[in-house]
């Protein structure tokens, strides 16, 4: 079962382009739908988003839209305007370059990359800079400090979630994300090879710790020191309203999703499932992808949801401490195993 | 002319015009900012020569750790809200005679060096020119031809680590 069509590259380009502007919001929105207003409503007692529309509150998302899009667009005197303007819009671009590399089937990929996994990571660390110039153009002191936080923080689990990742791509042999797919679904442990080896039971300390630096890079309770509301209001998008704020709500569920896709692919399997190959992997791909990345996005809230915020000092030690030395451990460990046992 | 052509002149004229903002701009934010464009530019033309791993490395080092450092410096010290018209000073002089001395020696040892040089980018020679690109042959030049001198560096980082924890300790 193969699907031949024969089109020019510039048509390709337009609809691969598409297709990932239209992911972006539509994962933001799932994620924001499911995990923000039904799981928390429901862990927490909220009310409110359980009530508009009748069951379970299904039109709350509809009237957060509508909400968001009729609001004034608001921009304090002291702005520098052009960099406030352009902030909100590198936060999404970094989100969106992401997703070029995520496979969602064998053939399913908007570009192959040999260092796949790498660039992922580099272009999500263009964040920092959308939300530096945030902090600083809205003129604001609260905005500054959540700015100045959030580059921090962020520049902080940059590292353990990229030695988190070298274990991954020291097992596989490859840093392609389909590579590294493939040769979890080719795998064995222990001699067993019907269901591969998903590299969580052989980098359980990795997935670990790319959670953790997952949930600190995505600024989420208990890392969620740049927006904390009872201190900063908002941090870094205090002065932003309607649309513009919209921009980094999406930028940040928009990269949760991301990176929840991330941690299935490296860790989960991926797109693939035992005993499926060709053009039905193809077509069950992205549904299988999409299953594992809704259980680690599940984890990923249910985390956020349950544990207070850390302090400042608190946050770095974790990082300096314990999350880097852990990661280095894993690297040498990974590689001696690798070595030791072909 | 290739398209590869075309677009190193693109990317070239807009990583001078930022190059001139960096050193224009009358505010330090506006600097750093510039600055981001032509380390992105960078990055685009090492991508043009199918150096795809250093092109990332270009773009996680120098705009995801060393600008942010740059920003969070200047935000953290002084973070001037509009135009701050004392970055001027009275060395302008000097830095164009060794900025204008620069760009000679390097210009020229570049055209020396490769002015005649043809780079394939298709055909046999342009794959071998991909394969030489890949990370992976890149850590295999790295750790057997060039083992030496990259333990020597980072040695020397490692140094200048250490360096400065002592430096900045008050004991």
């Amino acid at each position: 079962m193969t699907l031949a069509l024969e089109i020019g590259w510039g048509t390709t380009l337009a609809i691969k382009t598409l297709i990932v502007l239209m992911i972006i919001p539509l994962g933001a929105l799932i994620l924001g739908y499911t995990f923000l207003l039904k799981m928390m409503s429901h862990m927490q007692s909220r009310l409110g988003p359980m009530d508009p529309g009748g069951f379970h509150g299904w039109f709350q998302l509809v009237g957060d839209g509508i909400k968001f899009l009729q609001k004034e667009d608001i921009m304090p005197d002291e702005a520098d305007r052009r960099v406030f303007a352009l902030a909100p819009a590198i936060v999404v671009i970094s989100t969106f370059l992401i997703f070029l590399v995520i496979p969602t089937g064998p053939r399913l990929v908007v570009q192959h990359l040999d260092v796949g996994v790498f660039y992922a990571l580099a272009v999500s660390s263009l964040s920092v800079v959308g939300v530096l110039m945030a902090g600083w153009a809205s003129a604001n002191k609260f905005a500054l400090i959540g700015a100045l936080r959030a580059a921090a923080q962020l520049i902080a689990y940059e590292l353990p979630l990229l030695l988190a990742v070298v274990g991954v791509v020291i097992q596989a042999g490859t840093m392609n994300l389909n590579g590294i797919v493939i040769a979890q679904a080719n795998g064995s442990i222990f001699g067993m090879d019907f269901f591969g080896n998903p590299f969580i039971l052989t980098q359980i300390v990795g997935f670990v710790l790319f959670l953790i630096a997952a949930q600190a890079e995505l600024t989420q309770t208990p890392f969620d020191m740049p927006v904390a509301e009872s201190e900063l209001v908002a941090g870094y998008m205090v002065e932003y309203t309607g649309f513009r704020f919209l921009f980094f709500f999406i930028g940040e569920f928009g990269t949760a999703f991301a990176f929840a896709a991330l941690a299935a692919t490296l860790y989960l399997g991926g797109y693939a499932i035992p005993g499926v190959n060709g053009g039905l992997a193809d077509l069950l791909g992205p549904i299988v992808l999409f299953v594992k990345l809704m259980a680690v996005a599940f984890f990923m809230f249910w985390v956020r949801f349950t544990y207070p915020r850390l302090r400042e000092d608190q946050l770095q030690a974790i990082a300096w401490k314990y999350l880097i030395p852990i990661g280095l451990l894993n690297i040498i460990a990974t590689a001696i195993i690798k070595v030791a046992v072909p | 002319m290739v398209v590869q052509n075309i677009f190193f002149w693109v990317l070239a004229v807009a990583m001078v015009l930022a190059a001139i903002g960096v050193v224009r701009s009358p505010n330090i934010v506006h600097s750093a900012l510039y600055l981001v464009v032509v380390m992105a530019g960078a990055a685009a033309q090492y991508i043009l020569l199918a150096a795809e791993f250093v092109a990332w490395v270009q773009v996680i080092i120098y705009i995801g750790a060393v600008i942010i450092l740059f920003l969070f410096g200047i935000m953290l010290t002084r973070a001037p809200m509009g135009g701050d018209t004392n970055l001027d000073n009275d060395q302008r002089w000097q830095a164009a005679v060794v900025s204008v001395f620069l760009a000679g020696v390097l210009g020229t040892l570049l055209i020396q060096e490769f002015g005649k040089k043809e780079i394939a980018i298709s055909g046999a020679k342009g794959e071998q020119l991909l394969h030489i690109g890949k990370a992976a042959n890149l850590a295999d030049s790295i750790f057997t031809a060039y083992v030496v001198p990259f333990e020597v560096v980072s040695i020397l980082l490692l140094a200048a680590l250490v360096g400065a924890v002592v430096i900045a300790r008050r004991d």
